[in-house]
């Protein structure tokens, strides 16, 4: 039993797709609008490039207290769709738990669609759109951000543009803000 | 003016330690302390350290340049974890001994083998008689107030020995939390430049570390016994100062969290002292009256204030550490201070080695079973044994 404002969030993705910057840009994003608590960290273990990997975000009205791992998260974000295939990416979520995932396909053609709240956006396909690659590879955890809002009252897009606008400047923090427009305009959610 | 920053504990680490403008770093990187390092490589390069960071072949020289360092009577800085603070173990006593106030973050890890680089307190539990001071975290504004707390503490005239902030391993290190930053002048006019009672000058040549007699020797000790004293006085002090200046107030010598009526009281730690305090409104919603202290100090180690407790309670103990051969380094510290003067029971749980996660449900089962009276008066491996 937990602080009942407390909203726990699990990131899945790759080594190097950035799934802590990601953490990280959220609970920025949830301190500018006014959450009091919140706090992100990786999962503690050894990371490699292209290696399945987690981070995790909390948001609270008030401080939080819990220094512990997530195990039953209110919200969970895929980044990379081809994980799901190896890693339980709904182990522990909540019973009226969302899910958002990266992907070009629609909600309803996940079979536990019917079970929990499913968001999806084609983040890579923004990602190129928008040019946001590194080495060649689209990144894709800054514009899923962009989705974020629509399944999470508590975080604006406004906060999100805003906290990239303060992590990077000129053409990449001008693309990256774009890229969050287009992914709380293209988010298909089934609840 | 005060500003929100929102970053990880290394980082919050760095900035404090920089706005206490030190006159010299001189630190080697380890994981999971390289971030903190990073920070005031960071810092140097954007101008805001001004001091002089000294690039250093191991921990072992690390602390010896920071000990010449502060011998000069400069305000002194360093950070390190692990197998890096059991390197500068000579050079810990040295530095105690010495009498200088070099500050050290150092990151709680696991100390191998079998090589993780998780939390773990043995490390630091492992340094507790070379006469440093110890303090250890529980959150990212606890780690930025007491750094610079510290350097007040350390440099005082009544106390002049170095000061050990320990902070648990990616759980705090790694894990980014809001935290409250005065402005620079406010932080000045807590923290004044250093002034030393003696040091190393090149116009008045002094010898330190020179040889000394049996009963001149036995005065260094009692005088560092007697700082440690001074340093117990003084921690509240400084805390309350700080709470009027800045308006953050983490505890004294011990956090003391719903301790009113409590019939047993819950002393746990570093991020599992945090954690406890989840698990402590559980159980009291559930009727269980227990309350937590939250150990912040353990050099000078708060006996008075343990033993007061113990007079209305009796107390669960959570170790993340063992002095294998006996049992948790608290658990014993803590009996001992009980020793004639109090009745209470002690209750003893190892729980977190080696990085294992402990949740708010695991201290709730923790408490449970002492509070029913199925651990018997000794220390329990928790997940290991009956609990």
């Amino acid at each position: 039993m937990t602080s009942r404002n407390l909203v726990e969030i699990v990131f899945h993705g790759r080594g190097g797709q950035g799934a802590v910057t990601a953490a990280n840009l959220l609970v920025a994003a949830a301190l500018n609008d006014g959450n009091k608590g919140v706090q992100a960290f990786p999962f503690f273990g050894a990371e490699r490039r292209g290696a399945p990997v987690r981070a995790f975000a909390r948001i609270s009205e008030e401080e939080i207290h819990l220094r512990s791992e997530i195990y039953e998260p209110d919200i969970v974000i895929v980044l990379d769709e081809s994980i799901m295939d190896i890693v339980d990416v709904l182990k522990g979520l909540k019973k009226n738990g969302k899910i958002l995932i990266n992907t070009r396909k629609n909600p309803k053609e996940f079979d536990f669609s019917n079970k929990f709240d499913v968001a999806t956006v084609d983040a890579t396909g923004i990602a190129l759109k928008h040019d946001i690659l590194v080495g060649g590879i689209p990144v894709v955890n800054t514009p899923i951000l962009g989705s974020i809002p629509k399944l999470l009252d508590r975080v604006t897009l406004k906060s999100i543009q805003k906290t990239i606008k303060e992590k990077w400047k000129g053409d990449l923090s001008q693309k990256n803000v774009k890229a969050t427009q287009d992914a709380f305009d293209q988010v298909e959610v089934k609840s | 003016m005060t500003s929100v920053m929102i970053d990880t504990g290394n980082y919050i680490a760095a900035k404090a330690a920089v706005m206490a403008c030190p006159d010299v770093v001189a630190a080697y990187p380890i994981t999971p302390q390289t971030t903190l390092v990073e920070g005031i490589a960071k810092y140097l390069g954007t101008g805001e350290f001004k001091g002089e960071y000294i690039c250093v072949e191991s921990e072992h020289s690390a602390m010896a340049a920071c000990i010449g360092s502060s011998a000069t009577g400069v305000r002194t800085f360093t950070g390190t974890s692990s197998h890096g603070l059991l390197l500068m173990h000579e050079m810990l006593h040295w530095a105690a001994l010495a009498r200088l106030p070099v500050i050290m973050c150092n990151i709680n890890r696991v100390v191998g083998p079998g090589w993780n680089i998780w939390a773990d307190e043995n490390d630091s539990i492992s340094q507790r008689d070379t006469g440093w001071i110890q303090f250890y975290c529980s959150s990212n504004q606890e780690i930025f107030d007491t750094v610079l707390q510290a350097f007040k503490l350390g440099e005082h005239e009544d106390v002049s020995l170095p000061v050990m902030i320990s902070y648990n391993a990616f759980i705090l290190s790694h894990t980014s939390m809001p935290v409250f930053v005065p402005n620079q002048k406010d932080i000045d006019d807590f923290l004044p430049k250093r002034v030393a009672k003696w040091k190393l000058e090149v116009e008045n040549p002094i010898t330190f570390g020179n040889i000394i007699l049996p009963h001149e020797y036995e005065k260094v000790r009692k005088e560092m016994q007697d700082a440690q004293n001074n340093a117990k006085k003084l921690i509240p002090i400084i805390a309350n100062d700080w709470k009027k200046r800045f308006g953050r107030f983490h505890g004294d010598l011990l956090e003391y969290y719903k301790c009113d009526k409590a019939d047993y009281i819950l002393l746990s730690m570093g991020a599992i002292g945090a954690e406890s305090k989840v698990a402590i409104d559980n159980l009291q919603k559930n009727g269980h009256k227990v309350g937590l202290a939250r150990i912040r100090v353990i050099r000078p180690f708060p006996t008075e204030e343990i033993l007061k407790l113990s007079k209305k309670a009796d107390l669960i103990v959570i170790d993340r550490n063992i002095s294998v051969g006996n049992e948790g380094a608290i658990f014993n510290e803590i009996k001992g201070a009980l020793y004639g003067k109090s009745d209470s029971t002690v209750y003893g749980f190892i729980a977190g080695l080696g990085g294992k996660d402990v949740t708010f449900g695991d201290i709730e089962k923790m408490c449970r079973k002492a509070i029913e009276g199925k651990v018997k008066d000794h220390q329990v491996w928790y997940g290991f044994e009956e609990v």
